[in-house]
């Protein structure tokens, strides 16, 4: 009777391990680089492209790297929410313009609102694969010592802001 | 109005298929006659009612009705009539729809050809198949309804995606079907045997047909799912491991265990409780796929709209389904006697060597393709499991029982003598080992796989001409071969032929993966490039437009020692709809090699990137695919079953047939 | 006289101007690419790999991939680079580690419970089935005499 039951036993282990895969999102793809440091950039800046922007000018505080385009509907999505936390001034705000055209890049700034210090401008995308983007919108939570502490993958969720990033970033100013 | 008739009938199949699945089996357990003959009309009544909610949801896409939200998701106006009516299963719902209509099709079957069954056994087995169309026409109905109603009616549809505009979208999914339904008989035939209480040899021989002939449509599914994907693709690849390729596989390969499985069964009384397992095990990967396609657990190109909500009543069908068959197994296999001994090396032996090599292929396809879930689920990463993998780890496996496969026919039942097989075979092993050598050396390219690819191939082949030079060659008896060719049963020649399929099969995979050449080039009007020996001139691009399309044709004029050959017309496709891009290879196919041609982009001054590829024999793995349903249909054909269908077998009390030594 | 000179100098170009040039420049580098990318996978799509994909990222990261080619990274070297940016993910050849040994060891693992689980079935079969044939003549006996009774009206 014992060994008949093993093939029911396998099943209900299967079964189990499908039920809880309906939870979970194959596509999403976890960052490899939380708790490592931030990839090092410099490049010119959207407003002024005479201007350097580089990574290691923001050591020191605690901000967010916003990966984002104009071709891209999710960023219009998450846009309200950037724009307020900009205005709350909790955490400053740096633009990634990934793979994107400056005029349609400024265009759409103008349009919809800006909500960071300084918008970085990655037309090659080169950045991107750095920080291992694969789609956009993506945001990247870096601390003082330039480590990455945490990815959003996809629009940034006002619930999000508020459960997740803006207690980590708290948490990372007062060290 | 028809689309609510085509509604109103799956509602009133549902009701049927409560009462097939409850009464019958009821009334067998109580020997009631009445009850049990509820079964045949039942079944035959579902088939008229799923077919009438068939029919209208045909019509609803013939005559373009965009106020079926899912004629409206699938059709357009500009689609032609064929892809319209294909794309009846060309989503969710109404590929849930050909599903359960394609059951209905086995039940009807069923009803037809159980006449020599005890009638206990047919209440059974259509109680249960009743069982199955219960749940999923309680899904459709709940969750998944093809005649939902769009109101406001849409302006027109939103097209069904080029990519399955195409012949083998209309054949495909129907021969798949056939074989993962198709083994619902076999599974309903294993659930009945294990409720009746007594499991006897004879369940075995009835069960082998549908086996074999759900099995033939499988091998048919597959295939043709494979050189779809070989020519739709537009990369060349047939073969990708892909999750939902791999939900049709493993049916497969347990249908092809189940079968050789049940030829000891039959044959010794033997192995009744694992031959049962097998039938329980293929039906529930029919079932697993049916999940895995649908509910978004797993990344597939081949994925439907993914809804974890349709998911969660997959699984809890599933879960009852297949945890009930396998609690049922755990109760009343322990009962089954144990039928004829034999030795390890022997012609049983062979069989349930294949068994165990075939369920360890098909364990180790299941771990990789549910590997990543796993690791997901636990938080231990995300992973991903592909071809290298497999590649990897089902060659080994499959290695051994290609062995097997030349050794098995031989060797005698009971016992058979491995120093008499070893001298039988020598010659045989001999050839096939020259041969696998010989041929890539005077190819001009030889690796290790190629040779392991030929030796298997051949030995199949040698070891087949070996065993017919011993069955028709025998003196005695008389009548020459044309007799002796005459007495050999057709299920015999049915195994040759699968046999030699397999074989085909595998020169055809050797020779692609060894010898296949490719060449990415920058082609302007009137450039020629040279592959294979074949010499490719492009003669420029123009536009075509088709139904639904507008295409930048290209053409390709392919000589061979100045010799033409044939002219070639891939194709660049922008749908109108959808608004996607489709490249469409072109493919000059032959016995012996396939031509491909696959335009790339657009480049300056009128240049395209071209690709082509000279595939040597890829024709043989489709080829030797067919050849192996035949070889199954041919089986079937076998004079036993066709006299079987005629004459109800005497009845016999169950513990005499039990006891009563099985002859062949 | 110059000018049939130039012809001269011209006509093999003339001739090779009619077969038409590889793709890619440099052919070596193109086929480390092939092998690479067959076995990395497209992290925007649904199941390819980066030989096969069309996507935007698909045709950044096989840049990247040829530039690391071209700057003389071993294969090793390139993968890693991929991994440490995207995670095991991209490598369609699960990595060795503990959490995938169960992955490759599995298959060979299965095929030998399988062959001991024969085996004693087998064993198990032939030593039951000896003690019951003595009985299996009377078996026959019963059989007869059932079958006996059935026939008679």
């Amino acid at each position: 009777m014992n060994r008949f039951l093993i093939p029911f036993g396998l099943f209900i282990v299967v079964v189990g391990f499908l039920a809880v895969g309906l939870t979970l999102n194959p596509r999403e793809l976890p960052s490899p680089l939380v708790g490592k440091a931030a990839p090092e950039f410099s490049l010119p800046q959207l407003h002024d492209p005479g201007k350097i922007i580089s990574s290691s000018d923001l050591k020191g505080k605690v901000w967010l790297l916003n990966f984002w385009a104009s071709w891209c509907g999710g960023c219009k999505d998450e846009h309200p929410v950037l724009i307020h936390l900009a205005q709350s001034g909790e955490v400053p705000i740096y633009g990634m313009d990934y793979k994107d055209q400056r005029d349609e890049a400024l265009a759409w700034l103008k349009e919809w609102g800006n909500p960071y210090q300084v918008v970085a401008v990655d037309a090659p995308g080169r950045v991107g694969i750095d920080y291992g983007v694969y789609g956009v919108p993506e945001t990247y939570v870096i601390d003082k010592q330039g480590v990455i502490r945490y990815k959003q993958i996809g629009p940034l969720r006002e619930d999000i802001l508020k459960g997740k990033i803006l207690p980590l970033v708290k948490e990372l100013q007062n060290q | 109005m028809i689309p609510e008739i085509g509604h109103y009938a799956l509602i009133l199949a549902l009701c049927v298929a409560v009462v097939q699945g409850i009464l019958p089996i009821y009334g067998a357990a109580v020997r009631n006659s009445s009850l049990m003959a509820v079964a045949k009309p039942a079944a035959r009544g579902q088939f008229l009612l799923v077919l009438l909610a068939f029919c209208c949801l045909g019509y609803a896409f013939a005559v373009k009705d965009f106020s079926v939200l899912y004629v409206a998701a699938t059709s357009n106006s500009q689609l032609p009539l064929h892809y319209r009516l294909a794309a009846i299963w060309g989503a969710h719902e109404g590929s849930l729809l050909l599903w359960v209509f394609i059951l209905t099709i086995w039940m009807v079957a069923v009803s037809f050809f159980s006449t020599h069954l005890p009638d206990v056994m047919r209440a059974r087995i259509l109680g249960v198949m009743g069982l199955v169309s219960v749940g999923f026409l309680l899904f459709m109905l709940t969750v998944s309804n093809p005649f939902e109603r769009l109101i406001p009616a849409a302006f027109d549809g939103r097209d069904l995606n080029p990519l399955l505009q195409d012949p083998g979208m209309v054949i495909h999914p129907p021969m798949l079907y056939m074989g993962y339904v198709g083994f619902s008989v076999a599974f309903s035939f294993a659930i009945a045997a294990l409720l009746g209480g007594t499991l006897d040899a004879a369940w075995a021989r009835w069960s082998r047909p549908w086996t074999t002939v759900a099995w033939c449509f499988m091998t048919v599914g597959v295939a043709m799912g494979s050189g779809w994907a070989y020519y739709e693709l537009g990369w060349g690849g047939w073969w990708f491991w892909d999750p939902v390729e791999n939900a049709s596989f493993m049916p497969w390969l347990a249908g092809t265990a189940l079968m050789h499985s049940l030829a000891v069964t039959d044959k010794r009384g033997s192995f009744k409780a694992w031959s049962v397992l097998l039938a329980i095990m293929a039906f529930s990967l029919s079932l697993l796929g049916t999940f895995l396609v649908r509910s978004g657990v797993l990344t597939s190109v081949h994925a439907f709209a993914t809804d974890p909500k349709r998911g969660l009543f997959i699984l809890v069908f599933l879960a009852v389904v297949i945890g009930g068959s396998l609690v049922l197994y755990a109760w009343r296999a322990p009962r089954v006697g144990l039928g004829g001994s034999f030795s390890m090396i022997s012609r049983e032996g062979m069989l349930m060597a294949n068994n165990v090599l075939l369920v360890a292929a098909l364990g180790s396809v299941l771990l990789g393709t549910l590997y990543p879930l796993f690791l997901d689920a636990l938080d231990l990463g995300k992973i991903s499991v592909g071809p290298p993998y497999f590649d990897t780890v089902f060659l080994p496996l499959m290695t051994p029982a290609i062995f097997l496969m030349g050794i098995g026919p031989l060797a005698q039942w009971k016992q058979a003598s491995l120093p008499a097989l070893a001298i039988r075979l020598r010659w045989a092993f001999g050839v096939s080992l020259v041969t696998a050598v010989v041929v890539p050396w005077l190819m001009g390219q030889w690796t290790p796989l190629i040779s392991l690819g030929l030796l298997l191939a051949f030995w199949i082949l040698a070891t087949i001409v070996v065993d017919l030079r011993e069955r028709l060659l025998q003196t005695e008896g008389g009548g020459g071969i044309g007799g002796r060719v005459a007495t050999l049963p057709r299920a015999y020649w049915g195994m040759v032929l699968a046999h030699c399929g397999v074989a085909l099969f595998i020169v055809g995979v050797t020779m692609v993966k060894g010898f296949e050449v490719e060449q990415d080039v920058r082609m302007n009007v009137g450039q020629t490039a040279t592959l294979g020996g074949y010499t490719f001139q492009f003669d420029g691009t123009e536009q075509y437009k088709g139904p639904n399309y507008i295409a930048a044709r290209g053409t390709f004029r392919v000589t061979q020692d100045g010799r033409e050959v044939t002219v070639m017309y891939p194709e660049k496709r922008r749908y109108f709809v959808q608004n996607q891009t489709m490249t469409e290879a072109a493919i000059s196919p032959g016995l012996l090699r396939d031509l491909y041609v696959s335009l790339g982009e657009p480049l300056d001054d009128g240049a395209w990137s071209v690709r082509l590829y000279h595939k040597p024999f890829i024709d043989w793995i489709w080829g030797g695919c067919l050849v192996m349903a035949f070889g199954g249909v041919l089986a079937i054909s076998d004079r036993r079953y066709r006299l079987a269908w005629r004459r109800k077998e005497a009845a016999v009390p169950a513990t005499a047939q039990m006891a009563r030594p099985t002859v062949s | 006289m110059r000018w049939l000179w130039v012809l001269i100098l011209l006509l093999p170009g003339l001739a090779s101007a009619y077969e038409a040039p590889p793709l890619a420049t440099n052919q070596q580098a193109e086929a480390r690419l092939k092998a690479l990318a067959v076995e990395l996978r497209c992290l925007v799509c649904q199941n390819q790999t980066l030989a096969d994909s069309n996507a935007p990222l698909a045709e950044d990261l096989r840049r990247e991939v040829r530039e690391m080619i071209a700057k003389d990274m071993s294969d090793r070297e390139i993968i890693d680079f991929l991994v440490s940016r995207y995670g095991d993910f991209v490598l369609y050849r699960p990595p060795w580690k503990l959490t995938t040994t169960l992955l490759w060891v599995g298959p060979f693992l299965l095929l030998g419970v399988g062959a001991t689980g024969l085996v004693f079935a087998l064993r198990r079969r032939q030593k039951k089935l000896t003690d019951v044939t003595l009985s299996e003549a009377e078996h026959n006996r019963v059989a007869q005499l059932l079958s006996e009774g059935v026939r008679r009206p």
